[in-house]
Formats: C-alpha cells, sequence, structure tokens
C-alpha cells in the first residue's frame, strides 16, 4: 500500500533520512522503532510532505506521492497522528474533530462520524464543547487520534501515541490502535516504547541514525537478542 | 455628569474605528507574526476609494464602503503574495523592515499620483444633521460610523467562528504544521486573512473620511499607529482584546480632547503603548509568555 523507497532526507547539513526504504501492507501493522532522533518522525513527515525528500519516492496505492503538496496529502487517504499530539489548543473539541474532516463536503457524514468518534471515545462527548487545552494528556492523545480519524484515512501515520502518557492509558491507547486496524484501517506505528509497539504489530522496522539497521517480522523481533539488548531493556 | 456622557459619545466611533483598523494588526499578526506596518497605509487606500466612488462615480456612502472594501481586499491579498510572503521563512525583522517599506512606498506613491493636498469629502455625501437626545447631541455621523463598525465587528465574530474558513484561521494561526496535515491550505488561508483584515481597514477608512471630513496621503499613519497601540494594549493576536483596546483608545483620546488638551491626544496614545510595554507587555487579555511584540 504504501512504499518508500530510499529517500534521503536533510535538515540543512543534518542527514535526517540515509537510503531509507519501508514498505507498508494493506491492513496490517506496521511498527517503526528507535531511539531519541533516529528519524522517525522525519520518516512520518516526509510520508506526509511536510519535509521533501532530496532524492528516492514515496508511492501510495501505486501512485507516487513524493511531489504532492502537504495539504494534498491527506486528501489521498493518509492522516497523522503527530508527535506531542498537537491538538488546536484554543478550538473546542468538536471543532478539532471538524478541523479533521477539513477536505470532507457532505455535513451529515461528518456529523455520524464525530459521533461515531464519541462512541469510541465517551470521555470526549462529556467534554465536546470544551477547549481543548485544558484536556488531560490522555484525552488530548484521544483527540489527536479521533481528529486523524475524521479524515476517513486508508493509512495513519502515529508518532509515539504512548509518549507521556501513565501505563494503564498506554494500554488503553494500544488497544484503541489494534481496534482501528481490525476496522480496516492500515496503520504505521512509531514508537518509543518498543515492546508494547513490536506486541501489536505484524511487521517492525528498527532504525537507528537515519538508517533501517534491522527489520522483520514483529513477533519474531521482538525475541531478537539485538532487539531486546538494545529497546527492550534486556 | 452630561459633559462625560457627551464625551463617551464621541469617543465611541472614533474608538470604533480604532477597533476596526487594530482587529486587521492583531489577526495578521496571529497568523503570521508579522506587525504589518502597512495596514493604517492600506485604510488610507480605502479612504481614497471612497473618496473618488463618492465624487467620480457619484455614488452613495454605503456603495463607496463596500467598493472601498472590496478593493482593499484584492490589494491587501496582492501586497502579501508581492511582499510578504517571499519572506514567510526569514528573519522576523526582515518581514517587519519589508512592511515599513511597504507603508511608505504605499504613502508616497499616492502623494505621486494624486498629490499631497487633502481632498474634502464631499458635503452631499453625508449632510450632517445633530439629534438632542436626553440633552446629549448626537450627531448623525457619529451613529453611522458606530453601527457599521458594530455590524463588521458582528460579521467578523461569526465568520471566525462559526465558519469553516473562520476555523481554518484560527487553526492556521494555532499551528500552522498541525493545519497542513489537516489538508489546510496555508497560503490560501493567509490571503484570505489579509482580504478579510484589509476589507476591514478600507471601510474604516471611508469612516475616518466622514469622520474628519477629509482624506489624504498620509492620513494612515497617526490613526494607524493608535490602531496598532490598540492592539497592544488588548493583547497583540488576542481578537477581543483588540476590539476592547480600540475602544480605549478612542474614549482616552476624546477624554484628553475634551478635559485636557488636545495637543495632547496623541502623545496620550504613546504614553499608553510605554505604559503597558513596562507593566504588561502581553497586553490586557493577553498571558504573560516572556516573547510576543
Ligand atoms: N526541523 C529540524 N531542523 C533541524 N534538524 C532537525 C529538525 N527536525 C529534526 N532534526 C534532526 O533530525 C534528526 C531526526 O529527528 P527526528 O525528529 O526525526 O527523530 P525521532 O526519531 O522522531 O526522535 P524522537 O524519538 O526524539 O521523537 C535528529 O538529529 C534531529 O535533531
Ligand atoms: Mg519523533
Amino acid at each position: 500500500m504504501l512504499a518508500v523507497k530510499d529517500i534521503d532526507v536533510y535538515y540543512g547539513a543534518i542527514h535526517a533520512l540515509k537510503k531509507l526504504s519501508i514498505n507498508v501492507e494493506q491492513g496490517s501493522i506496521v511498527t517503526l522503532i528507535g531511539a531519541n532522533g533516529a528519524g522517525k518522525s522525519t520518516t512520518l513527515k516526509t510520508v506526509s510532505g511536510i519535509t521533501r525528500p532530496k532524492s528516492g519516492s514515496i508511492i501510495f496505492k501505486d501512485e507516487d506521492i513524493t511531489r504532492v503538496l502537504p495539504e494534498k496529502i491527506v486528501g489521498r487517504g493518509i492522516s497523522q497522528v503527530p508527535e506531542g499530539r498537537r491538538i488546536f489548543a484554543a478550538m473546542s473539541v468538536i471543532e478539532n474533530l471538524e478541523m479533521g474532516a477539513f477536505l470532507r463536503k457532505k455535513k451529515s457524514e461528518i456529523d455520524e462520524d464525530i459521533e461515531m468518534v464519541f462512541t469510541r471515545f465517551p470521555r470526549l462527548k462529556e467534554r465536546r464543547k470544551q477547549t481543548a487545552g485544558t484536556l488531560s494528556g490522555g484525552e488530548q492523545q484521544m483527540l489527536a487520534i479521533g481528529r486523524a480519524l475524521m479524515a476517513k484515512p486508508e493509512l495513519m501515520l502515529m508518532d509515539e501515541p504512548s509518549m507521556g502518557l501513565a501505563p494503564l492509558l498506554v494500554k488503553e491507547i494500544f488497544d484503541i490502535i489494534k481496534d482501528i486496524n481490525s476496522q480496516g484501517t492500515t496503520i504505521l506505528l512509531v514508537e518509543q516504547n518498543a515492546n508494547m509497539a513490536l506486541s501489536i504489530a505484524d511487521y517492525a522496522y528498527v532504525i537507528e541514525t537515519g538508517e533501517i539497521v534491522l527489520q522483520g517480522n514483529a513477533k519474531e523481533l521482538m525475541h531478537s537478542e539485538e532487539v531486546k539488548k538494545a529497546y527492550l531493556g534486556g | 455628569m452630561l459633559e462625560f456622557a457627551q464625551q463617551i459619545v464621541n469617543g465611541l466611533s472614533l474608538g470604533a474605528i480604532y477597533a476596526l483598523i487594530a482587529l486587521g494588526y492583531t489577526m495578521v499578526y496571529g497568523i503570521i507574526k508579522l506587525i504589518n506596518f502597512a495596514h493604517g497605509d492600506i485604510m488610507m487606500v480605502g479612504a481614497l476609494v471612497g473618496y473618488f466612488s463618492l465624487t467620480l462615480l457619484g455614488t452613495n456612502i454605503f456603495v463607496a464602503m463596500l467598493a472601498a472594501m472590496i478593493a482593499c481586499a484584492v490589494f491587501g491579498v496582492l501586497i502579501e503574495k508581492i511582499a510578504y510572503r517571499p519572506l514567510r521563512n526569514s528573519t522576523r525583522i526582515a518581514a517587519l523592515i519589508t512592511a515599513i517599506g511597504v507603508s511608505l512606498f504605499l504613502e508616497y506613491f499616492t502623494i505621486f499620483l494624486f498629490g499631497p493636498a487633502q481632498k474634502v469629502f464631499p458635503e452631499t455625501a453625508f449632510p450632517i444633521k445633530a439629534y438632542a437626545v436626553g440633552g446629549l447631541s448626537i450627531l448623525n455621523k457619529d451613529v453611522f460610523v458606530f453601527v457599521s463598525a458594530v455590524v463588521l465587528m458582528l460579521i467578523l465574530q461569526y465568520i471566525i467562528k462559526w465558519t469553516k474558513t473562520g476555523k481554518a484561521m484560527r487553526a492556521v494561526s494555532l499551528d500552522r504544521e498541525a493545519a497542513v496535515l489537516m489538508g489546510i491550505s496555508v497560503d490560501k488561508t493567509i490571503s484570505i486573512t489579509f482580504a478579510i483584515c484589509s476589507a476591514l481597514a478600507a471601510a474604516a477608512g471611508v469612516m475616518l473620511g466622514v469622520y474628519y471630513n477629509t482624506v489624504n496621503p498620509l492620513m494612515g499613519i497617526i490613526p494607524g499607529l493608535k490602531a496598532f497601540v490598540a492592539a497592544v494594549l488588548g493583547g497583540i493576536g488576542i481578537i477581543p482584546g483588540a476590539m476592547v483596546g480600540g475602544f480605549v483608545m478612542g474614549l482616552l483620546e476624546t477624554m484628553v480632547s475634551g478635559y485636557g488638551n488636545s495637543l495632547y491626544r496623541d502623545a496620550v496614545a504613546f504614553g499608553v503603548l510605554i505604559f503597558i510595554l513596562l507593566i504588561k507587555p502581553s497586553g490586557i487579555f493577553g498571558e504573560d509568555t516572556g516573547e510576543k511584540v
């Protein structure tokens, strides 16, 4: 479904991604794990068009989207839950969800989907009129996920959705990811919480300083000595 | 007491004009973090368009205002595209200097085209009447200015709060990158913001023409600066703040003229600026973040 082929991304002189390639099969959960500064967010930003690769290509559903404008990417069926949630803090919960559906036209369908998000996240429903910035961290993460769902994406990019959350909430978020996937949305999940990510993923990539150093079936990687030592705390 | 009420009546229309201009400063700042120093001059261009619409085309004042608003909406979009957009990713000081350059260009190019002289708003465009209401004398021009300004502010509030365009403007102001991920075009949204802000300035310019009965190429400077002070007073980037700040500045000015000495009214405006910058740089409605302005 998504094929990232040999992309090189630079920030000025910093060579952030080096000939990086990843593949995401339709219907799967693929995870990209790695340490701070490895290039995980850069990978997702490049797929979303926010950063531009110097070389290489990005193919989505057999179309080359490498040079597509960033604001057009979501219309192609790829939405992102960005790192740090990035909800619109001074807007209400409902308005945030409406923004997620910005390119969609049919008001009635949008309203239906807002209700669907509320069924999935009842806590957001109670706070529908509340300013998003006043939500708790977990609620903000749910809002960020809900907002990305409002685009009706075929592929959802998620950047460290468990960041800064209590263990119980982390589990809840991962259950939600699994559930979203089981309803047909393909997921590319970036995580530092390698253990959790590998436990729900089908396939995994390990990134180090801009390069994929390891890849394979997620369950197998979980038991590989290398991954255990570097990312799973022994 | 009656005297005081009369000053308030006088100040409200001037305050409404400042509020309209201040909104433009604050909204442009909100979306591209630029103090658009040419904003007062866009108001002047609006006043001139209104003047020519009244004198050359012989339209009534409402048509003149509408013509000024449409012309300046287009004009504001062009200024942003030509002068500011190429600098979007450069330093803020570079953009600021460009804005000052645009301001000077508009002032002196207008002088070059039409000469520096005052142009008198035709009497027939707005015959002045005074109404006596409970001991107060209320001029029809003050009512006209106040009511049209309030109507425009209500329309603006509606756009910002309820329409998709308004929500996109707020989203881009809050988090440009996240807005892009939603499919919002930042360029388009900034263009719309300039169109709206310039149209409001144009309306204010025509109102100022009615208020002072004259227009001239440098008429944007002082009201522009006062509206800028109003925007800072309310908290730059905060829309209700700009409205409140505008009314405060208008009332303050008429009070100073009425009770003190009208020669000091401009000095007082800048005294206010210095005072806020010393006491609460983020303005009445702003949160203190250390940065800003
Ligand atoms: N806007 C930027 N300008 C310059 N360098 C950047 C920028 N964004 C990221 N980098 C650099 O690129 C490299 C990859 O950063 P990236 O944010 O992709 O890492 P990450 O794997 O997401 O890290 P984290 O786990 O901390 O989120 C880092 O060295 C980072 O310092
Ligand atoms: Mg990151």
